[in-house]
């Protein structure tokens, strides 16, 4: 047997010196007898005494950087069986380098189970871990706490005190040894007792005013909190005082509640709802201009779509503009923002209009259909062709629009937004190089939609179906010299 | 009216913040005070300093500005028609609160919310004071959650995203008709477009980090909403349905189920009884299934249905459809694996991992999961069969644990 020595319980430097030590000279784990600083020696146990164990790999001991973070986390274990286990299994991945991963392993499997109980331990503390101001103390401090950790955790602990409390003074003290922070240096210090810290706070009454207060009696589920909270950390908990008075009045309170008959509303709300019941507005259904249709058309209900969509996307632009955009309807940016063409295709669009000379704020955009249609795959929505009824519903409020607008031209964009202007399906490659007409005789030109040149997959034919938009914009322009860029600057 | 100390408000305006199931404090940029000014840290996945009795984290010092409130919504213990006392603290009540439970370590941080006084904008630009008085003149680091006013100006909510680290909007019911009548005052709409406007300016911010460390935050920790379950009829298949598509529109960290409780000086159109807690916590089950497990929620319930509240919506699932097991340990991919009951998404990394180096049989996998009593039903490992067991009528009865107390009016 071979006594080896450590510093302290979580001396991890020490482990790793002497496991090194030991496997280059071939030791095996059950003949080493760890030992902590002042523990008696084991009556059979030698410093010195080699066994005789083949040296595992040549001299050269290696192991996954995964193994020194699981170790440097296990060796602050309160189990005393640590020192052996992590020897033992630097010992294996000599032979095993990929041992870490077969969790089936008992060795592994023990290893991840005492570092999980460990991490659990650490993330504990820093959530239950009370800081008291010491009487006369300033917002800075100090501040001192008392705490019971299961292992050996305190050093490695403390960076989250000094990361978060950098700009405080405080010391958490424990029956292991203290953790002091002056605000720039850590010292470790001795163990302490739990009379060491101040006996109250004042905040602790408002802390537990806070607890008592968030507590809904009417949802008690005792056990999922002591699952998160177990009980061995209670004692040190300045709100645990509650824990019982509020589980055995929360059945009371709770039928008390429902027991208790609807009272009448206080004397504020009466006078509020006649002030706001003079106040409110018929609603109409007449419009008087724009403002008042895109105003009702927020609400709108006429088609399923508006369930689904987050809003109504109506048209934008200058009251007076002589010429009208007509898209199909808004796609997911337009939705989450609520303005027409600004996602992919509105940039292609813009992109487009100013090749061709065009002014977009001299342009009113809008679309057929006011709502985004789309399916939902997983988290993803992807766009649906709006159907005939969808476009015949919505062509109310662009009816509106282009009566309020009063345009010299519309320009469709797409099959769709040709379909709603002319009342029926047709070809928009027919319709595309003729001088159309609205019934009320207002000119009409009808080209592709920009998303479709998103879509065209092959680049000669991307660079062509783009020219020929350009090319059709450019007619706009020719058409109605006020939408140009240059009649605007 | 007499003047309230500051503990008698925490006591109202905690009593009144108490029904916003939220409390988390994950998932935001990681920062600290190493550099000796201010106060504070983020960890990645936030801490719960505390739980109550009712087994809710207690994360965040989460409280109401005011419980005053211009709005009438039936479902709430603030609305205006009730009794329940007022209280209203001032922004330097809330940011010294703050800190001071924060110097103690009772807190990760603040979730405030606000009934609405005046109106969205004055409320909001309210709650934005104490989010900027915390951080910029305290240079306090810790996390904050902000409730959003629908309503209120893009300037203030641009605000609020730059101080926060999560912000959320409530569309509070599942059923946005239901809401109409519940809460006349509130705006679907709005609601809606609030969480979309707060999407496209966290995806912005997102982007233009990955491009910049130094680019400007908003909400790094993202958004999330609530619904109430039990106030209204909506059925689960409606509610999970509704889920799918704010996740998906909105790109939501979290969606949070309330179960319905019931609230002091409640109105008379609310049902009586409280919504069973299990209702709440099968919800969050298929939530987690649809978000982690690869399911899409037409596998778990149709539209009209309920949750079986007896066992959860994964086994209710595999007891659907039994002739997709067994599923061999040893062989299956990761996607079958995630189906069998009892295996969750660290058991079925242990599974792949572990398998390359043996054969794995029933007591290895014992090992690797904690629920073997039901996934052994469902799978076959080396000398391990379900045999006849899985077309067994009563296995649905076996795996169900015995009768419970639910809740104390169950």
């Amino acid at each position: 047997m071979i006594a080896v020595r450590l510093s302290g319980p979580a001396d991890f430097a020490g482990w790793r010196s002497e496991a090194r030590r030991l496997a280059s000279e071939g030791v095996a784990p059950c003949d080493v007898a760890w030992r902590l600083g002042a523990e008696a020696d084991d009556l059979f146990a030698s410093g010195g005494a080699k066994a005789g164990l083949p040296d595992p790999a040549g001299g050269q001991l290696t192991v996954p950087r995964g193994f020194l973070e699981l170790a440097e986390t296990v060796i602050c274990h309160s189990d005393a069986g640590r020192f052996t286990l992590l020897y033992r299994m630097l010992l294996r991945l000599q032979r095993e380098p990929a041992l870490l991963a077969d969790k089936v392993d008992s060795d592994v499997a023990r290893t991840e189970a005492m570092a999980r109980s460990v991490r659990r331990d650490l993330h504990k503390m820093t959530a239950f871990v009370r800081f008291r101001a010491v009487a006369g103390a300033g917002r800075e401090g100090p501040f001192v706490a008392w705490f019971e950790p299961e292992h050996f955790i305190l050093e490695r602990a403390a960076s989250f005190f000094t990361e978060r409390f950098a700009t405080m003074c405080w010391s958490i003290l424990t029956p292991q040894g203290s953790l002091h922070w002056d605000g720039a240096l850590l010292r470790m210090g001795p163990p302490a007792h739990r009379s060491d810290i101040p006996d109250d706070d004042r905040m602790e009454d408002y802390w537990r005013t806070y607890y008592a207060g968030i507590f809904n009696p009417a949802r008690l589920k005792v056990s999922a909190m002591k699952k998160e909270m177990p009980v061995r950390y209670w004692r040190n908990l300045p709100e645990a005082a509650l824990i019982g008075p509020l589980i055995a009045g929360a059945g009371r309170r709770a039928e008390g509640m429902i027991m208790q008959p609807p009272t009448e509303p206080p004397e504020r709300h009466l006078r509020a709802r006649q002030r706001t019941e003079v106040a409110e507005d018929p609603a109409t259904e007449s419009f008087e201009g724009w403002r008042d249709a895109a105003t009702a058309a927020r609400d709108c209900h006429r088609c399923d779509l508006c369930r689904n969509a987050t809003q109504t996307v109506f048209g934008e632009g200058p009251l007076d503009a002589p010429v009208i955009f007509v898209g199909e309807q808004p796609g997911d940016q337009e939705d989450l923002a609520g303005k027409p063409f600004v996602g992919p295709a509105g940039q292609m669009f813009d992109r487009a209009l100013a090749e061709a000379g065009l002014d977009r704020r001299r342009a009113y955009v809008t679309n057929a259909v006011k709502h985004f249609k789309f399916s939902l795959r997983g988290k993803r929505r992807i766009h649906e062709k709006p159907n005939a009824g969808e476009i015949k519903a919505c062509r109310f409020w662009l009816d509106l629009e282009l009566r309020f607008i009063r345009p010299g031209l519309v320009v469709a964009l797409g099959a769709t937004a040709l379909r709603a202007l002319v009342g029926h399906a047709g070809s928009l490659a027919q319709a595309r190089d003729r001088d159309l007409a609205l019934d009320d005789g207002t000119p009409l030109l009808a080209t592709v939609h920009p998303s479709f040149l998103l879509r065209v997959p092959d680049e000669a034919a991307k660079r062509r179906e783009y020219a020929r938009f350009v090319a059709d914009l450019e007619r706009v322009g020719a058409r109605m010299p006020a939408s140009r860029l240059d009649r605007a600057a | 009216m007499s003047r309230l100390t500051t503990l008698e408000k925490l006591e109202i305006l905690s009593d009144a913040a108490k029904y916003d199931a939220s409390c988390a404090s994950s998932s935001t940029t990681l920062r600290n005070s190493r550099d000796g000014r201010g106060l504070g840290s983020t960890t990645g996945a936030g801490i719960c300093h505390s739980y109550a009795p009712d087994g809710r984290c207690i994360s965040l010092l989460k409280i109401l500005l005011t419980n005053f409130c211009s709005f009438d919504c039936v479902f709430c213990i603030n609305r205006s028609s009730s009794n329940v006392r007022r209280a209203r603290f001032s922004v330097d009540e809330v940011v010294k609160l703050t800190l001071d439970f924060y110097r103690r370590n009772y807190i990760e941080g603040l979730f405030l919310s606000s009934g609405i006084i005046r109106s969205p904008d004055y409320t909001m630009a309210e709650i934005v004071r104490v989010a900027e008085a915390l951080r910029l003149q305290h240079g306090f680091r810790g996390y904050i959650h902000l409730k959003l006013i629908p309503g209120a100006s893009q300037d203030l909510i641009e605000q609020a995203g730059r101080f926060a680290d999560r912000v959320s909007v409530n569309v509070e019911l599942p059923s946005e008709a239901t809401l109409a009548r519940f809460a006349p005052e509130k705006s679907p709409v709005a609601i809606r477009s609030a969480m979309g406007g707060l999407r496209l300016k966290i995806d912005e911010a997102q982007e233009a980090r990955e491009a910049s460390r130094k680019a400007p935050v908003f909400a790094p920790a993202g958004q999330s909403t609530q619904m109430i379950v039990g106030a209204d009829d909506a059925t689960d298949g409606a509610i999970l349905r509704r889920s799918a598509l704010l996740y998906g529109s909105y790109g939501l960290k979290r969606v949070y189920y309330s179960a319905f409780s019931p609230i002091p000086d409640a109105s008379r159109q609310l049902p009586v009884a409280a919504a069973p807690l299990m209702r709440e916590h099968r919800l969050y089950q298929a939530d987690w299934l649809t978000r982690f497990y690869g399911f899409e929620t037409e596998e778990i319930i149709a539209p009209g249905e309920m949750l079986d509240l007896d066992v959860d919506p994964k086994l209710a699932w595999a007891l659907r459809h039994r002739g997709r097991f067994p599923v061999d340990v040893n062989r299956a991919d990761r996607e079958s694996l995630l189906r069998v009951p009892g295996l969750g998404t660290r058991s079925v990394d242990r599974i792949l991992a572990s398998r390359r180096f043996r054969t794995l049989r029933l007591e290895d996998v014992g090992r690797l999961t904690r629920s073997l009593r039901v996934a052994r039903h469902f799978l076959t490992a080396a000398g391990w069969s379900p045999g006849k067991g899985l077309d067994e009528p009563m296995l649905k009865a076996r795996l169900t644990p015995r009768p419970q107390q639910l809740s104390l009016f169950a």
